[in-house]
């Protein structure tokens, strides 16, 4: 007999959809299907069954070749290179639970490590604004039940979040919203003529990284002061026509992704677009939300926060909690040589950092924690396998919008792993031995 | 466990009447037990110093999603603070907004051991517990929000107050919450729509209901619930010119209605941060102290409890579930602001605020804070608080207790103000010449809270039986003259007991404790209409499952501590 699982949360991305079924074998060994998931959801799912998981910690040697070592080993060897650095990095945090980022951060404490997480490559951009600016937001069941005006910035949730636009943004009926989409306006802002674009009633296909003019515009046209003709390629009528609807919106929300998290002016983009936001509130009711992408990377700045005050780019490496993105963020400081020991876990900067950064990491003694084995893992010293988080293994996260949510176990872990959790807490017992702390 | 004998201090314990008597307190297997109890105590010698219960805080914003954006959102409030970890004591950071180490060592270290969160909004309490599962020390417990409650504002305007009851209980026991909490009712619902109420008998949009409905039917529910502490209320109109008239109006809502609870509450009502609430003039420019209107009120009705919200004049971060409130707040400062609507159940903003000594009006609620507490003639039932963070970080607790308990204290502060003499003019303050004493301070911060909060079989007394949390200061109530000693010894206890154990020696950290988290169960009658409206309202509306609501006990929570209640009959 199979049986099914209810109520499962998706470890993916920041949507953290916590309506997914599914089957499983009658021992609990086996995922069979996943229902309501999305495409990218139902893989994460289904590939921690693949036949050639990683299950045994690996080893490189200085030639490159891999042996298996024991769990003991790797254990001795984090904690001991964690231990000799003067000035680890812990990095990652953004595809594990808050009890893993917890036990993470009391190691880096102890060992005066620099943590940092995904958002230092992403909407790190959106933590420095919200510093600057602040941040009217909500949750996203405030969407579903009352928005009506909607604006996808430099994001394509089409692709990159499948289940956003059904589940809570477009096409959703809530409370105040019985019709649905029929009711909903719909502004798309991107150079490229995405397949959520194509969805909107209007698409403004903005020049490449022209975003802080027509943010700005934007705020010029909402005030109802005169535009030049055309700003960042889009007509002024546009604009007009965009500012007016979002004027007479009854909820606007502003989501907004990458495409302005990391295009030129940055942090400042946001300033903007946040200030946007706060000058519609002078005429109806709106909000903020940024797109986040790893199902806990908002998980891992929340942390960080109550534990430490910022965050990400937490450098406790001088005995106190430290934050200046630029200086103290993961590429600043591989760019530099300023750390001389790297320990990675939920995530893969091996795919997604700078050539120059990953250069730096295959050259320092590293660690990669990952279920699978990844780019990161290829430039690492070690591999340390674990079970998937959310899959195998319960724990908190983070959706999008801050809301915490418990995610599930939905099968037992192969024999003999460990979860990142309790990979950390080993660590952390070898590095007070070696600390000689209570 | 270990048994100490604490000698020879003045104690002060408005529950035995102890004022100012030398007497020896014995603690043993983490309760106060009588001194013959004790074989082999190890000996405090407490001669000379003042020796109360732990402090007992009814009302802080120190852990949950609001709180966690003020940190987030300030790196500048790390500025200069930051403490590097030592012994049992992890890094430190944060001045208005503290880390939950910090939040923790500094309470410790005023001789505070139980510390309520003041307003946890449902959807987000399974994160107020996880700050609070890491803030070390403090015995805690979290009040969910029900004034903005689309059930309750349902159930409320079709009278139906069996299901009010039931869904009470469901959403205390899903959130491991503790008391009813209620934030500008209706108002923060309206500001779904960026409207607000600013009265107690503005209807609610669509919900068709006022305030003065739901207050009023909250404390019908809760004292029906027979829940240990009142409901908890901060009513509409908040910091704005003129709002003493809707204060006293909310007070008036509860008159003649007695408490029903098995746990020496005398309140129905506990109203906070009343200084934000006592404001007469119609505008900044002629906005002037009502402190005696209201506690004229206060000391005359005494089925109510309240507390002071003191401004201290530092710079802060404000931080509330009134949404509203937040956005005029940012309109008037222009610094920067955060805001979250939260789906069918609250709101919640943050702005920083600089509370200067030379802005006429932050002068004048300075004053009005220590007006409501000089005023009082039942210290029991007025306590002290800054609402942290909103009107100053509570570790200025220390600096309120030297204006209270010292009139030059208090006037050299008053010439400090730039506008000191407009200030005089709209206030009180100068006038009044009483001088709290150890006694009425024993009472406003530890006796009083407890029993408000329906806790006085645990904490707040020296009572033989009651938990082992004693504070010892370093302060001599015979000789002790300069009113700085008091801020000095009351920042800084000597000792602190938590559970019958050390945490606190020589004002340094030496334990992180064995805290509690406090959470009330009050059970109902199974009501299957409430069941079927919770399922229907989480498939339609809320955007996680009902199966993924619920915190997990044993997850979230340090030392889980059920309190009971049985609302059947």
């Amino acid at each position: 007999m199979t049986k099914i699982v209810t109520d499962v949360v998706c470890p993916f991305c920041g949507t953290l959809c916590d309506d997914l079924e599914v089957k499983v074998s009658d021992d609990g060994t086996q995922i069979l299907e996943v229902y309501n998931a999305c495409v990218i959801g139902t893989e994460k799912f289904l590939h921690s069954q693949a036949k050639d998981r990683l299950k045994v910690p690996q080893m490189q040697d200085e030639e490159g070749n891999w042996k298996d070592v024991s769990i003991d080993d790797a254990v001795d060897y984090t904690a001991q290179m964690l231990c000799n650095a003067k000035k680890p990095l812990m990095y990652g945090w953004s595809s594990t639970n808050c009890e893993a980022q917890s036990t993470g951060n009391e190691i880096a404490e102890i060992v005066g490590a620099v943590v940092d997480n995904t958002a230092t490559v992403c909407h790190g951009t959106t933590l420095i604004a919200v510093q600057d600016v602040g941040v009217p937001s909500c949750t996203l069941g405030e969407v579903k039940n009352r928005a009506d005006r909607i604006v996808f910035w430099g994001c394509n949730p089409a692709h990159a979040h499948p289940r956003h636009m059904s589940r809570y943004s477009i096409f959703p009926r809530g409370f105040f919203t019985g019709k649905g989409h029929k009711a909903r306006k719909m502004v798309v802002v991107d150079p490229r003529s995405t397949d959520t674009a194509k969805m909107a009633d209007v698409h403004m296909q903005i020049e490449q990284g022209r975003d802080y003019e027509l943010l700005s515009a934007l705020r010029v046209a909402v005030r109802g002061a005169p535009l030049p003709e055309t700003v960042a390629g889009i007509p002024r009528e546009t604009i007009q026509d965009v500012a007016e609807t979002l004027k007479s919106g009854r909820f606007v929300v502003i989501f907004f992704g990458m495409g302005v998290t990391q295009t030129l002016s940055k942090n400042h983009n946001i300033d903007m677009a946040i200030s946007l936001t706060r000058d519609l509130n002078e005429y109806t009711k709106a909000a903020i939300m940024p797109m986040r992408g790893h199902y806990n990377v908002t998980g891992s700045g929340q942390v960080l926060g109550w534990q430490f005050g910022f965050p990400f780019c937490v450098d406790l490496s001088r005995g106190f909690a430290r934050y200046n993105p630029g200086d103290s963020s993961s590429n600043d400081l591989l760019r530099r040589g300023e750390v001389d020991a790297v320990f990675v876990l939920g995530s893969d900067p091996g795919a997604h950092f700078p050539i120059s950064s990953v250069k730096k990491i295959a050259q320092l003694p590293s660690v990669c924690v990952d279920p699978h084995h990844t780019p990161t893992s290829a430039v690492c010293k070690l591999h340390m396998p674990v079970a998937f988080v959310g899959v195998e293994e319960a724990g908190c996260a983070y959706r999008m919008d801050n809301v915490p949510i418990e995610t599930r176990k939905v099968v037992e872990a192969p024999e003999g792993m460990v979860s990142d959790e309790e990979f950390l807490k080993m660590v952390l017992t070898r590095v007070k031995e070696i600390k000689g702390v209570a | 466990m270990a048994e100490y004998l604490i000698k020879n201090g003045f104690v002060f314990d408005p529950v035995l009447g102890i004022n100012g008597d030398k007497a020896d307190i014995a603690v043993k297997d983490g309760k106060i037990v009588e001194s013959t109890a004790l074989s082999n105590p190890q000996v405090i010698d407490a001669a000379g110093k003042t020796v109360m219960a732990a402090g007992v805080d009814i009302h802080a914003h120190v852990a949950g999603p609001k709180v966690n954006v003020g940190r987030n959102f300030r790196p500048e409030d790390k500025l200069f603070n930051c403490e590097a970890g030592k012994g049992v004591r992890r890094m430190a950071g944060g001045f208005s907004v503290p880390t939950v180490f910090r939040t923790g060592y500094l309470y410790a270290r005023m001789g505070y051991g139980t510390v309520m969160e003041a307003a946890m909004p449902p959807l987000y309490a399974r994160h107020t517990h996880e700050e609070m599962r890491d803030t070390p020390i403090l015995d805690q417990g979290a009040y969910p929000v029900f004034g903005n409650n689309w059930f309750v504002l349902e159930y409320l305007k079709n009278n139906e107050m069996e299901n009010v009851e039931a869904y009470i209980s469901w959403l205390l026991r899903t959130t491991r919450g503790y008391a009813i909490k209620i934030v500008n009712p209706g108002g923060t619902e309206a500001w779904g729509w960026g409207l607000n109420c600013n009265s107690i008998h503005d209807p609610v949009p669509y919900f068709d209901i006022t305030p003065a409905q739901i207050m009023k039917g909250l404390m019908d529910a809760n004292e029906a619930l027979r829940l240990p502490h009142s409901i908890h209320i901060h009513t509409n109109n908040l910091g704005n010119p003129g709002n003493f008239e809707t204060t006293l109006e909310t007070f008036k809502l509860f008159e003649g209605a007695k408490p029903n609870n098995d746990f020496g509450r005398k309140q129905v009502m506990h109203h906070t941060h009343v200084q934000f609430h006592s404001y007469g003039g119609d505008s900044w420019a002629n906005v002037e102290s009502k402190a005696d209107e209201i506690m004229n009120y206060v000391n005359s009705h005494d089925n109510m409890t309240m507390d002071l919200g003191c401004v201290t004049l530092d710079e802060t971060t404000t931080m509330t579930a009134d949404g509203p409130f937040e956005h005029h707040l940012t309109e008037l400062n222009h610094l920067k602001w955060a805001n979250t609507d939260v789906e069918l159940e609250t709101a919640a903003g943050v702005v920083p605020y600089v509370y200067s000594p030379n802005i006429k009006v932050c002068g004048i609620q300075w004053a009005i804070g220590l007006e409501l507490a000089l005023m009082a003639k039942d210290p029991m039932r007025v306590f002290i608080t800054t609402d942290h963070p909103n009107a100053g970080p509570f570790f200025r607790y220390p600096r309120v207790m030297k204006w209270l308990m010292s009139q030059k204290a208090r006037e050299a502060q008053m010439d400090s103000l730039k506008w000191a003499e407009k200030v005089r003019g709209a206030t009180f303050l100068s006038g009044l010449d009483r001088e709290l004493t150890l006694y009425e301070i024993a009472a406003m911060t530890r006796a009083g809270t407890a029993q408000a909060l329906g806790l006085a079989d645990m904490y707040g007394s020296l009572k033989p039986g009651l938990q082992g949390d004693v504070a010892v200061y370093d302060y001599n109530p015979e000789t002790a003259e300069d009113p700085e000693l008091i801020e000095k010894a009351f920042s800084n206890a000597a000792y602190l007991l938590k559970g019958g154990e050390v945490v606190v020696k020589d004002g340094e950290i030496v334990s992180n404790g064995n805290k509690k988290t406090l959470w009330v169960d009050a059970k109902v009658n199974d009501n299957p209409q409430v069941r079927r409206d919770i399922t229907e309202k989480f498939l339609r509306y809320y955007t996680v499952t009902e199966a993924n609501y619920e915190v997990n006990e044993k997850v979230f929570m340090k030392n889980p501590y059920r309190i009971e209640v049985d609302a059947t009959q």
